[in-house]
């Protein structure tokens, strides 16, 4: 029973070691040049702007209510693309009916300007 | 061998959870995720229940309470903007206008 | 899979949603309209709000006495809701009557106030006429978020940002309740459809006594309680209906707590009338807790809308009595009774929305010395419609408390039927408590800046109507209830 965990055991004890090794290895080794950008947080080669605390604007909050709403609806399309051919022409009609009804939704939200971004 | 009474079991724990974060929380966002959390382990229930009984309702009930929950998300998100506006704050802690 | 397929296209049945759908289509007609029209533009939207009613209850009304049912009985359009959709039209209507002139005063866009209300009625009615989880769950919901809206729809005021957020933290909460109910009493009997629940737990006896089981219906028990308030989960009833916009206080305390009731008393008596003797016993408790509670603590408040709000979780109390009593003449009371607390609360609460200036509610006791006086006409409505809140007779409320109560003696609970009525007699206290305030304090105001608008005045007048036409014939709509109930 136990034996057949060797292989996954024995790969685990691989992968250790070279994580460990390779740290310790090119601490040991590599040269160091410290500079503020390098040690940041989130050093990817570029000077930080501002703290990641700063507030966001509230754009960003209506643009995702919005996707949340819209995207979800989807679900309902779902089931009706698996059964559409057998539910014919009444579920295509009720289909039109629902998408409908989410376009009023949309041209409402349009219309409110609640999509600009200015 | 997993069974349902596995499933029903992680989904009272999740939903005890969300319950006691409700609770205990101050931040009105977190306690709208532990909401969340709630909603979601009686999805679990429900598919797991449907799997069990070998019948479509409990899935189909899944649709409802997950678009619900996102109407219900952007309608709570919304109060939040304008009560954070209005007051800077979402810690229910400051929601004290109206005896709590 | 075919035949399902069959089966369930022939099972649905328009007619069963009617009213619905005209509602949903003029709200949403309205929301276009309200987008493409420049701002300002009022009065048209009250219009067409108010024919979206009308053609409603003329759709609702047309249906009685003659069933739907649709959906593979997931809906059900028969007296019961029909009864209960009238309520709801008729709290609507009065809500936006009242309400044109308030929000303009208090100088916000009306924009999506009115489709809101509608939004908020169609859910309601889908309440009152599911018989499946399902869409008693939808309607719910629908009713719920509009109405989180409505509540915090003055949105540079703090004390609405404060109602809406509260209701819905709460409301939001209460709904996992209810959906866990759902879940495990679906786990327990494998079916959504109430009527195929109540089959199956008659034809199963131990399912009765199953932990699953009796969770479940606590918890679903639980999700309606709160909705209709009653102690002990009502704690967010005073402050929401304390920072909400007037007219949709109004509102809520009248059209979605009936729906509250419609689809609780159906799921009790579709699923677990096995389970009557149990379930009744608990909501003695809670009714005789919640009658106490709403009335002893009314009695300390000094803002009227409080107090009111303290009365509507009282009232609540009384309804649940008619539960408690589950008997034809208890049932009938309920539906009865919420007809009436529609009629009697709006009207005072139309009156409150008169007495205030922009922005200054005018709420407290203090603000309404010698308000009768100075106000005679507006002075009398309000006294009537506090009278018929106490439940003095002629009016509404005393008809409306005497059946409920009637029907507990008749099940044999004269226990809670005198606690009932003491709990009456202390009402009287802080409703009386306005009135003395209104017409034996020296009047420290002109009111000169009360405007009387017209819709208002059709608003109080409908009240009264009501008032007077339940309280003097109460036998009419009784009888309409009795064949509403199952």
């Amino acid at each position: 029973m136990l034996d057949n965990y060797l292989p996954i055991f024995t790969l685990i004890l691989i992968a250790v070691c070279f994580a460990i090794g390779s740290t310790v290895f090119s601490g040991l080794i590599g040269q160091k040049k410290p500079s503020e950008v390098k040690l940041a947080p989130y050093e990817c080669g570029m000077p930080l702007v501002g703290t990641a605390r700063e507030r966001f604007s509230v754009k960003f909050y209506i643009i995702a209510m919005l996707f949340i709403v819209f995207d979800i609806e989807v679900v309902f399309m779902y089931p009706w693309a698996v059964m559409f051919k057998r539910l014919g022409m009444f579920g295509f009609v009720e289909m039109g009916v629902f998408i409908l009804i989410l376009l009023v939704g949309y041209i409402y939200v349009w219309k409110k300007g609640a999509l600009e971004w200015e | 061998m997993i069974s349902v009474y596995h499933y029903m079991t992680i989904a009272a724990i999740l939903f005890a959870m969300g319950t006691y974060g409700v609770l205990t929380r101050k931040n009105a966002i977190v306690i709208f995720m532990c909401i969340e959390l709630m909603l979601n382990s009686v999805n679990l229930t429900f598919i797991a229940l449907s799997r069990h009984l070998n019948n479509m309702d409990g899935q189909i009930f899944v649709f409802f309470v997950m678009t619900v929950a996102a109407a219900e998300a952007a309608v709570g998100l919304a109060l939040m903007i304008s009560f954070f506006r209005n007051r800077e704050s979402i810690d229910v802690e400051e929601i004290d206008l109206l005896k709590w | 899979m075919e035949n399902l397929v069959q089966t369930a296209l022939n099972n649905v049945n328009m007619w069963a949603i009617m009213p619905s759908i005209i509602l949903v289509c003029f709200a949403m007609g309205l929301l276009l309209i309200n987008a493409f029209l420049p701002r300002g533009a009022t009065k048209p939207a009250m219009w067409i709000s108010l024919i979206g009613l009308a053609v409603t209850a003329f759709s609702v009304i047309s249906g009685w006495g003659s069933p739907q049912y649709g959906f593979s009985d997931a809906v059900a359009l028969d007296n019961f809701a029909t009864f209960f959709n009238v309520t709801f039209l008729i709290a609507a209507a009065m809500t936006i009557l009242m309400s044109d002139d308030y929000i303009r005063r208090e100088g916000y866009p009306i924009g999506e106030y009115y489709p809101l209300i509608l939004f908020t009625t169609a859910g309601a009615m889908w309440m009152a006429s599911g018989t499946d989880m399902m869409t008693i769950f939808l309607g719910l919901e629908v009713m719920s978020i509009s109405l989180y809206v409505l509540a915090g729809f003055f949105r540079g005021d703090v004390r609405s940002n404060e109602a809406g957020l509260k209701y819905f933290l709460l409301g939001a909460f209460s709904t996992g309740f209810l959906l866990y109910g759902i879940a495990l009493i679906y786990g327990v009997t494998g079916s959504t459809r109430l009527s195929e629940i109540g089959v199956f737990l008659n034809a199963h006896p131990s399912l009765l006594s199953n932990p699953m089981t009796l969770a479940g219906i606590m918890l679903l028990s639980i999700g309606f309680l709160f909705k209709i308030a009653a102690a002990p989960f009502h704690m967010w009833t005073p402050d929401v209906y304390e920072g909400a916009p007037t007219p949709i206080t109004a509102f809520m305390s009248a059209g979605p707590k009936a729906a509250a009731f419609a689809a609780f008393l159906r799921i009790m008596e579709y699923c677990f009338f096995s389970l009557k003797p149990e379930w009744t016993a608990v909501l003695w408790a809670l009714a005789v807790l919640t009658m106490i509670i709403g009335n002893v603590i009314a009695i300390s408040q000094t803002n009227v809308k409080r107090m009111l709000a303290y009365s509507s979780i009282a009232h609540a109390g009384y309804a649940l009595v008619g539960m408690v009593a589950a008997n034809e003449i208890g049932y009938s009371a309920i539906l009865f009774y919420m007809l009436a607390y529609t009629f009697m609360n709006i009207g005072a609460f139309a009156i409150l929305v008169l007495a205030g200036k922009k922005g200054e509610e005018n709420l407290t006791l203090e603000g309404l010395s010698g308000f009768g006086y100075k106000r005679p006409l507006l002075g009398v409505a309000f006294t009537i419609c506090l009278f018929s809140l106490m439940g003095i007779p002629p009016t509404a409320g005393f008809a409306g408390k005497f059946y409920i109560f009637a029907g507990a003696v008749k099940a044999g609970y004269i226990w809670l039927a005198i606690i009932g009525v003491l709990n009456s007699a202390v009402s009287l206290y802080y409703y009386l408590r306005v009135m003395v305030y209104m017409y034996f304090r020296e009047a420290e105001e002109d009111y000169s800046w009360v405007k009387v608008p017209v819709s208002v005045v059709v608003s109080i007048v409908i009240a009264l109507v009501g008032i007077f036409y339940l309280g003097i014939i109460p036998g009419a709509v009784m009888d309409l209830a009795r064949l509403a109930i199952f």
